[in-house]
């Protein structure tokens, strides 16, 4: 009865989401002029919404749950609004509560709370380090030496050893087409499948599949406390919101990830959508009704994170990233009515950094959506965008982006995810033998200082084959130790149980400084640049003559971009990985660019000490001369396939009268600037077109901006929840204008 | 065979239709008062490249051109280095590349035309003595170039910097409207806000700022201006 009118058989004997996507779903090239504006319900659960998080902002958190420990099943139901909301479930009883989440780390836990003023329910305390062990301490229990160092002198930061890893993502549209008793009977099944019992991952694999069905159990009795039985497939459109919505929040309830990221769920639910409006049980304002509250659902996701965190990361991001679009094939696209109805959230809900809205970009998407998407982002500076042409060949028609550019088959693949190494001080570490220019400690062991006044080429960059050598192997011990510990001691189950048993695995690595580092290097190269010393450690340099910049689509320079990535990614390759994961690479800073630049010494760029990276793989700060086609130009080059393929940051920003005359120019050339970007094999770009005036007025007057959203890196943020130094960082980046 | 050129803008969205590579040519022969590009005026100096050079770099951006995007040469007066530039539009028009100049116009450009698919034409004034005051030389140059739009065909683009106190009044608009409708070949009509930005160029350069005193022109009223101005136009036709 669930799948009355429904097409395709695969789908139906196996779980298969694919399939039956492919086999149900209505493209739809039209424009945009069917969509309707917010209903009376939602408004009022807005306005709510709106308050609350005002209030937020005010006191840093509105309340923290401190008598109860994260879990799928472990908090009583919660409304908004009982009577005006249309989807039901929060994380905790009440709205913006926050939880907490001891197992990837105690300490975490004290200083959230203790940066907040409250104190956790000394049993709860006491009991839980009485009787548990978490994944921080695994990891130090066995992380060596090389890793420590590595890790305090900040060549290796923002580790998940501490918090929850995140960038899993859940196929929680398998609660939906499916429901939680069919997904448990093919849990058991492979149970019944894998018997042999000869390594130690044979045992792993048993007891995590037990820990899946425990999980799936505890998702069905969550949804029950709110009146709910998912154990059959949904029948209707709400339904499917309401199950689907019910598989991510208990992702939300047990974990404290950095990226807890949707998938692609827009074109799943559109074939429900379809069907109501065909049996006339829907109308388009019912529709809109349900996805508008189902998104306003995941912008109340929230986490207790520490003061430090944010630092990193700013503005509190959950990453609820939704991958839009995309292509079936050549010929047809993935874009929906829905499609359209969520980019339609941020004018029906204002603009807003969550959930993360990706558009998978492709040249064969309808022109009608490639417009409705330049307009959204014209408007709401709120979108980012990625190549399906580029990733559909690896990952098929159905992959999502994990937090900001890591692309994974949804419910077949996911990610270790392991930040970033600075790679711009493993470069200083190479003139400087090793030690940190900061703490004045070795931290890299076995490299020989570079004694020369005037720095030469081919020296400095065989040192740093050395260094980079020698961080990749410590970069991946810490890997492998973090991933098998989180494994061992914060395990996905809720998660994992929506991912087929067998699941393909990357290990994610981070490169920060990229454009730091090829600057330096071009300097050294193609300028004169001397060496100031203090107690036999560079400090500063001179430097004379020019030298051409990443970012002006100048292959002089834009090849040893090329090339350190390849070096990178060639010597993270040579180590084996944990769980034979495959060893991926990005360039992306998130935030953080503003942290590791102050960790950071001064650069033979001219760069001087502390001050920020350019973020992901942005060239530096208004280094880019020649356009924003030859700064787009450079960042394509770098690779992405077998290379960088966790993904390529580039964020874009463009005056308003720059873009064009009227309206319409404006939208046009938008839609041609990321189509030309994307032919040219580029992964993925932030667009903002705002005046700089704009956030130095924000900055001054930030009452005049309560909803100011931009893209930084990979995410969307409120301007006014950056700090001061993000603020400014913003503020001095490339804004390309026509005089 | 080489150009002088002065710099090159790789996102011009402005500068004609759809996305546009800009190659600013060094040189002018002209002098206009509210020019924001002082530092192109200078012949025969600064960095140069052979035709075939502005073809391989052109053909970076070729993917961002769509149906409508280009080149366009600005400047200075890129008509005044008309071998280079003749022999380099030959060579984007062999490669499929959409063509344009902007230009006041200098004679002796007859074959340069036949590989230009649209002339975006600066009006800087439409009467002699005017002409002469705000641009330094003389309009017949301006007018002959015109003709020889119009007796080839040319598709047009016209375009007038409104000045505030020089020409932001109605009378001067419609006499701009009584010039144009007799014009054929007109795509599109821009009037374009003048503004100050270019000041520190002057100081930089140690030129006195003709203009000095006279402030931006405000864009809604320069807006409201050309709306008025395609409306008489329109009206003159029916």
């Amino acid at each position: 009865m669930q799948w009355e009118n429904f097409k395709g058989d695969l789908w139906q004997q196996n779980i298969d989401v694919e399939d039956f996507i492919k086999n149900n779903y209505t493209e739809y090239k039209d424009d945009a002029s069917f969509l309707v504006s917010i209903t009376e319900k939602t408004s009022k659960v807005l306005d709510i919404f709106n308050k609350l998080k005002l209030e937020e902002l005010k006191k840093g958190v509105l309340d923290i749950d401190v008598d109860t420990v994260a879990g799928i099943d472990n908090f009583n139901p919660g409304y908004v609004d009982k009577k005006n909301e249309v989807i039901f479930g929060l994380q905790t009883d009440k709205p913006l509560k926050r939880i907490v989440n001891p197992f990837g780390g105690f300490r975490m836990v004290e200083n959230s709370l203790e940066a907040y003023g409250y104190k956790l329910n000394p049993e709860v305390e006491k009991y839980f380090n009485m009787f548990r062990k978490t994944h921080n301490q695994g990891v130090f229990d066995a992380y060596t030496n090389d890793v420590r160092k590595a890790r305090s002198a900040h060549l290796i930061t923002g580790l998940p050893d501490a918090y929850g890893r995140g960038r899993i993502i859940g196929d929680y549209r398998r609660i939906a087409l499916y429901g939680i008793d069919f997904l448990i009977s093919k849990k058991k099944e492979d149970l019944l499948k894998y018997t042999s019992i000869i390594h130690e991952s044979d045992i792993r694999l048993r007891e995590e599949i037990s820990e899946q069905i425990r999980a799936l159990d505890g998702i069905k009795s969550m949804a029950s406390k709110y009146g709910f039985d998912i154990s059959k497939p949904a029948s209707n459109s709400k339904e499917a919101v309401q199950w689907l919505y019910f598989g991510y929040l208990a992702a939300i309830k047990e974990n404290n990830g950095a990226a807890m990221s949707l998938g692609r769920t827009s074109t799943f639910l559109d074939i429900y959508f379809e069907r109501d409006l065909k049996n006339g049980s829907m109308s388009e304002s019912d529709i809109q009704e349900l996805v508008d509250q189902f998104v306003l659902k995941l912008r109340f996701a929230c986490h207790l994170r520490t003061p430090e965190y944010n630092e990193l990361f700013a503005g509190d991001p959950t990453w609820v990233t939704e991958s839009l679009g995309g292509m079936l094939d050549k010929n047809r696209s993935l874009v929906t009515k829905s499609s359209f109805r969520f980019l339609h959230t941020l004018v029906n809900l204002g603009s807003a950094p969550e959930p993360n809205l990706t558009v998978l970009w492709s040249e064969g998407l309808p022109e009608h959506f490639k417009k409705y998407c330049a307009e959204i982002s014209i408007l709401t500076d709120s979108i980012q965008y990625e190549n399906d042409d580029l990733m559909r060949p690896i990952y098929g028609s159905d992959y999502g982006i994990a937090c900001c550019v890591s692309a994974m088959e949804i419910g077949k693949q996911m990610q270790f995810f392991g930040a970033r190494c600075n790679l711009a001080k493993a470069l200083l570490y190479s003139i400087n033998g090793g030690v940190d220019e900061i703490t004045k400690k070795v931290v890299v062991d076995g490299v020989e200082k570079i004694n020369d006044e005037v720095l030469d080429y081919d020296k400095v960059y065989n040192q740093f084959k050395l260094v980079v050598s020698k961080v990749a192997k410590t970069y991946v011990d810490a890997m492998n130790v973090i991933h098998y510990m989180h494994d061992k001691y914060a395990y996905e189950r809720g998660q994992m149980a929506l991912h087929d048993t067998e699941v393909g695995r990357f290990m994610a690595f981070g490169i920060a400084g990229l454009s730091v580092v090829v600057d330096s290097l071009s300097a050294i190269k193609y300028a004169k640049v001397k060496c100031k010393r203090e107690d036999g450690i560079v400090l500063d340099f001179d430097i004379e003559g020019e030298f051409p910049k990443f970012g002006n689509d100048d292959d002089k320079v834009d090849n040893i971009a090329v090339e350190v990535v390849k070096l990178f990614s060639s010597e993270l390759k040579k180590h084996p990985l944990y769980r034979n994961a495959i060893h991926t690479l990005s360039i992306l800073t998130i935030t953080s660019n503003v942290v590791y630049g102050k960790n950071t010494g001064s650069t033979p760029d001219g760069r001087i000490k502390g001050s920020p990276f350019a973020p992901g793989a942005n060239p530096m700060h208004n280094r880019d001369t020649h356009g924003a086609l030859a700064s787009l130009n450079s960042v394509a080059k770098i690779p992405y396939n077998d290379v960088c393929q966790d993904g390529v940051s580039n964020t874009f920003s463009i005056v308003p009268s720059a873009l064009g005359h009227s309206d319409e120019e404006k939208i046009n050339n938008l839609v041609n600037i990321m189509d030309g970007y994307f032919k040219q094999g580029a992964q993925h770009l932030n667009v903002n077109v705002l005046n700089k005036e704009t956030l130095i007025d924000a900055m001054h007057n930030p009452g005049n901006y309560p909803n100011l959203t931009i893209r930084v890196s990979g995410y969307a943020v409120r301007f006014n929840s950056l700090s001061q130094e993000q603020k400014e960082e913003v503020i001095a980046r490339t804004f390309h204008e026509v005089m | 065979m080489k150009g002088y050129i002065h710099s090159i803008e790789t996102l011009g969205l402005v500068d004609g239709p759809g996305i546009r590579v800009v190659i600013f040519m060094q040189g002018c022969d002209k002098r206009c008062k509210f020019c924001h590009n002082p530092d192109t005026w200078k012949c025969n100096v600064g960095n140069t490249m052979t035709p075939k050079e502005v073809l391989d770099f052109v053909l970076k951006y070729k993917n961002y051109f769509d149906n409508n995007g280009g080149v366009t040469f600005s400047g200075g007066e890129p008509l005044l280095q008309k071998e280079f530039l003749l022999e380099t539009l030959k060579l984007l028009k062999d490669n499929g590349i959409h063509t344009c100049i902007d230009t006041a116009g200098v004679i002796g450009s007859d074959e340069i035309l036949d590989y230009v698919d649209l002339v975006l034409f600066d009006i800087k004034a439409l009467e002699a003595n005017k002409y002469k005051d705000l641009v330094g030389t003389n309009i017949k140059e301006n007018i002959d170039f015109l003709d020889l739009c119009q007796k080839k065909n040319n598709k047009l683009w016209i375009r007038q910097v409104i000045i505030p106190t020089i020409n932001d009044n109605i009378s001067y608009i419609k006499q701009l409207g009584d010039f144009i409708k007799k014009l054929n070949n007109v795509e599109k009509v821009e009037l374009l806000p003048y503004h100050t930005k270019a000041i520190p160029k002057y100081k930089r350069l140690g030129i006195n700022y003709p203009l000095d005193g006279i402030e931006d022109m405000d864009i809604n009223e320069c807006q409201k201006l050309n709306n008025l101005l395609l409306d008489y136009i329109n009206d003159k036709n029916t």
